[in-house]
């Protein structure tokens, strides 16, 4: 019996450290739609491939090559979709799916971006925001498109 | 460091500021038709300078003496944002499937809308899929939640059979709590007995 309990106290250490682990990952805020040419998701300094159905998290950064574009679902609903030469970064991310209310933050620090905003502005006109390295859109629950530089 | 050195120094930073301000990327923010023509704006702002855009097409754009407003139009969008408007994801989309009273079993009209309907939701690249089931108010909470989720897993189970993936599909209950038709409590109404199936 003693080494099945030592065993079974290990598999229950393991088990709240998975746990914890689990917890520590940033949750699954939104997902890969369109991935065309060169797409990275950018997470922790490191650079994946951004592939159709990969799943995103809060402060993740989607950069496109001069060939690229892509297109994401956010878990309000919302649609962004980003053209060449793109740097757009999910800063922020939370949503009570039974109220629907949340925060939304973005930033497109280059490139272009084209937004069909979800449930989180819907819900209130000053919860979502995407931000350009010289400006702050304020969304009430709109279609836009955004670029900077040019 | 010399008096001289250092007025040489400040005048050029002085010269250098508006050449660098000058090279920051310049914002430009043009509001969509909506497809539903609903009212919709968006703010534009920047420091103390706010420009409200509330029609399609209007647009706000930056320069060296602050934001202003102008008039864009369906060509401009489409040259300037045509790859980013070519790369939008298809729009969430919503069927509902209706069910007997008191059981999991679909209506006779569901039961025969239900391939079609939920083959469209299994056609999309990476269906990601909420299910929602509900219940009319007749009856107690506990087992209302237990038949909504029973609706629910009859769907999950159907759309897995037509090919979606187990891990992309959600089911929740929401037992009596949220009526499509709100009724007092025990009243039997059809339109309540439903699952709502959410893909995006």
């Amino acid at each position: 019996m003693a080494p099945y309990g030592k065993q079974s106290r290990k598999a229950v250490a393991l088990a709240v450290a998975a746990g914890l682990a689990g917890a520590a990952c940033a949750e699954d805020i939104g997902q890969i739609k369109v991935s065309r040419g060169q797409v990275a998701v950018e997470r922790m300094g490191a650079a994946l491939p951004a592939t159709v159905g990969m799943r995103l998290q809060a402060s993740d950064t989607i950069r496109t090559g001069s060939d690229g574009s892509a297109g994401i679902t956010m878990n309000d609903d919302s649609l962004l979709s980003t053209g060449p030469n793109s740097v757009l970064v999910l800063q922020r991310f939370a949503l009570d799916p039974a109220t629907s209310q949340g925060r939304f933050d973005a930033a497109l620090d280059k490139g272009s971006l084209v937004v069909v905003s979800g449930r989180i502005a819907k819900q209130s006109p000053e919860a979502m925001t995407v931000r350009t390295p010289s400006a702050i859109i304020g969304v009430r629950g709109t279609e836009f498109a955004v670029s900077v530089g040019e | 460091m010399s008096r001289s050195t250092r007025a040489c120094l400040w005048r050029f930073w002085a010269a250098l500021l508006p050449a660098l301000v000058g090279c920051a990327p310049m914002t430009n923010v043009v509001l969509l038709p909506q497809p539903d023509g609903r009212p919709a704006s968006v703010v534009v702002a920047k420091g103390e300078q706010q420009v409200v855009l509330a029609r399609p097409y209007e647009a706000a754009r930056e320069s060296s003496a602050g934001v202003s407003a102008y008039a864009s139009s369906a060509q401009e969008v489409q040259q300037r944002f045509g790859p980013a408007l070519a790369a939008q994801p298809g729009r969430a989309a919503k069927v509902t499937l209706y069910f007997v009273e008191g059981k999991d079993a679909l209506t006779e009209e569901s039961r025969a809308l239900v391939d079609n309907m939920l083959a469209e939701v299994a056609r999309r690249p990476v269906p990601d899929v909420l299910v929602v089931g509900h219940t009319d108010l007749v009856g107690s909470h506990a087992s209302n939640d237990a038949l909504a989720q029973r609706r629910g897993e009859v769907i999950r189970t159907e759309l897995v059979r037509l090919g979606v993936p187990a891990e992309n599909i959600q089911v929740i209950a929401r037992g009596k709590r949220e009526p499509a038709i709100p009724t007092a409590d025990g009243v039997a109404e059809p339109r309540n007995r439903r699952v709502e199936i959410i893909v995006r």
